[in-house]
């Protein structure tokens, strides 16, 4: 205290310095020795400030004050910005745990929730929605979900059938495939599409984005969300043994082909509800399990809390930012390729990123 | 069969699928309690194929394999886990576990699919490391490893599983003189235990070190099994190796080389 103290006294520059080192190191001090505890309370903050960041009245910030009594702003915030809110969390957690379920299964730490197929299978049912189906959200979220899901069964399936090679690299080789021809339908379709009506909103959607997310997508999404990312919580530790290879897990009492089939379907089917709602949204699967890991270590069972949270964080950070930055809305899957791009160049520089062989 | 038998396998055949030639053909073997067995041939005698079918990771089209005198299938996978160990052959992984982490990962037979490792658990993950005498690397991410500390960890987590029976992959591939010597120990400590161990080589040498009885393979067949020095005469060898082989006499012990 004293010397604190006597740094002011020397002038107040090295005194704010001081000041400003010594809370940073405070921060990381505390994110080193309650790791949870501070991503927990980051996350409450983050929440908090999100309620009052926006648009209305005025860019930026709604005062405490003026919500206390501005009814348009009441509404505003209970039916557009609290479940886009819990949304944004929902798909963070969701991409960010599923990125570090897939990236342990198939041993492979450049891997994300967009590699069995699940985003251009989205994006294809988004595609075909818009052109046949009139692309009103109902049918654009069921039929973006239905192909979500039809890219994994079909990856999945497919992963079956080929003659050679373990199942990993049959599952990896498969999926490549199913993307590729839904991605190629979607170039089709987009060829079809009309350019001046229905082509933007494909474009668009496959930018990825919560704009028009409500409390009864919430409630669609909820159910599916919750219980794959409870079931990858419990099973945490068991991601460990099956991130080896499959003799070693066997011995070890795993059914490593069962059980990765049912880890894989809790979380990319979590992941493929987001997508179906929020259009191709990249990078928090590859990025946010790479500071997880980087934060609390490889065992799954302290930093797939961690993945989770951070996903949270990082996506609720980058939707305040898409809803607020401009008058209008920015697409979601721009600023997350953006930030999650330079976050992962740097780590790559700081050599924080390490990928084996 | 004989109630001794910590594993048997009767007319067993397996074949991968898509390949003509079958990998494992009318083997029939018992490997006795307490003592270690030498899995001895040369590359590509179906050895690892053998240690496969023994774990259960691969199923024999034809014959079976008995456990303690009953078959797999009594079992389930949990109580199958807690009695067989594998500690393979260079295993790869690919991410950054600290070393106890690793060895924790032996206790998952005593734990239910949600469980996580206790104290008790880290107890046994200590006590299997300094078994093998990397207590102090406890801390350090196994990929940093060199490739004879990895093989040590990975019988530390072997023996943190607390199994009867213990099949090694050609336990002293890439390893030098000093970390064999090491691994040696650790195998007659553990034959002192009383746990049953099979290991494939296809080094004469170490069956002769090591094996109480080897089981001579080649080509998916087993030639001949016995006690290991009575076995490995240099008319076997050079058949089953395809060279001229010769055995000598050191001490009283074998001492096998090209000619």
């Amino acid at each position: 205290m004293r010397i604190e103290k006597s740094d002011d006294g020397a002038g107040p520059a090295p005194g704010c310095d001081a000041h400003a080192a010594h809370a940073s190191h405070g921060f990381e001090d505390a994110l080193h020795r309650h790791p949870d505890a501070v991503l927990i309370l980051t996350l409450v903050v983050v929440l908090l400030v999100s309620i009052f960041l926006g648009r209305y009245p005025a860019p930026y910030f709604l005062s405490p004050a003026r919500l206390m009594h501005d009814e348009l702003a009441q509404r505003l915030v209970l039916t557009l910005r609290l479940p886009r809110i819990v949304a944004a969390c929902m798909l963070g957690m969701a991409l960010a745990a599923c990125g570090s379920v897939l990236q342990m299964i198939f041993r492979n730490p450049l891997v994300d929730p967009g590699f069995l197929g699940v985003s251009q299978g989205a994006a294809f049912g988004a595609a075909l929605s818009i052109i046949y189906l009139g692309g009103t959200p109902l049918t654009l979220e069921a039929s973006a979900a239905l192909f979500a899901y039809l890219g994994l069964a079909l990856s999945y399936a497919l992963a079956r059938r080929i003659r050679f090679g373990g199942w990993i690299l049959r599952l990896v080789l498969s999926g490549i495939i199913v993307s590729a021809l839904f991605s190629s339908g979607v170039g089709v379709l987009k060829y079809m599409a009309d350019p001046l009506t229905q082509l933007p909103d494909i474009v668009f959607w496959t930018m990825g984005g919560l704009w028009s997310v409500g409390w009864d997508d919430v409630l669609y999404l909820l159910p599916v969300v919750l219980g794959g990312l409870i079931l990858v919580y419990l099973m945490r530790w068991r991601l460990n043994l099956l991130s080896l290879d499959d003799d070693t897990s066997f011995s070890l009492g795993a059914a490593p082909g069962r059980e990765r089939a049912l880890l894989l379907l809790a979380a990319v089917g979590a992941a493929a509800a987001v997508v179906s709602v929020a259009g191709i949204v990249g990078w928090i699967g590859l990025l946010i399990p790479h500071v997880a890991r980087r934060l609390r270590g490889a065992n799954a069972q302290a930093s797939l809390p961690a993945c989770m949270l951070l996903g949270a964080i990082f996506a609720l950070v980058c939707d305040d930012l898409a809803r607020s930055l401009r008058p209008g809305e920015v697409p979601l899957g721009i600023l997350t390729s953006l930030l999650g791009a330079l976050l992962f160049l740097a780590m790559m520089l700081r050599g924080s990123i390490r990928v084996q062989r | 069969m004989s109630a001794a038998a910590a594993l048997s396998v009767d007319g067993l055949h397996f074949s991968y699928s898509g390949s003509k030639e079958p990998a494992l053909c009318d083997l029939s073997l018992e490997i006795p309690v307490g003592q270690v067995t030498a899995i001895l041939g040369p590359n590509g005698s179906g050895k690892t194929t053998l240690l496969r079918v023994l774990l259960g990771v691969l199923r024999p089209a034809r014959g079976q394999v008995l456990l303690a005198g009953q078959p797999r299938e009594n079992y389930s996978r949990r109580q199958q886990s807690r009695l067989i160990g594998l500690v393979p052959q260079g295993e790869h992984v690919p991410f950054d576990y600290s070393v106890l982490e690793y060895v924790l990962l032996g206790r998952a037979p005593y734990l239910s699919p949600l469980e996580m490792p206790g104290e008790t658990d880290r107890g046994i993950a200590l006590q299997a490391l300094d078994t093998v005498g990397l207590g102090h690397l406890r801390e350090r991410p196994v990929p940093n490893l060199s490739a004879g500390e990895r093989q040590l960890v990975a019988i530390a987590r072997a023996l943190a599983q607390d199994p009867a029976i213990l099949l090694l992959d050609e336990p002293t591939a890439h390893l030098d003189l000093s970390n064999q010597g090491h691994l040696l120990e650790i195998m007659r400590a553990l034959a002192a235990k009383k746990v049953t161990q099979v290991f494939s080589t296809h080094d004469p040498n170490l069956a002769v070190a090591m094996a109480d009885r080897t089981v001579l393979m080649r080509k998916g067949r087993i030639l001949d099994a016995g006690p290991t020095e009575a076995l490995l005469t240099a008319e076997r060898l050079s058949a089953t190796y395809d060279t001229a082989v010769h055995v000598y006499r050191v001490d009283g012990r074998c001492l096998i080389a090209l000619r």
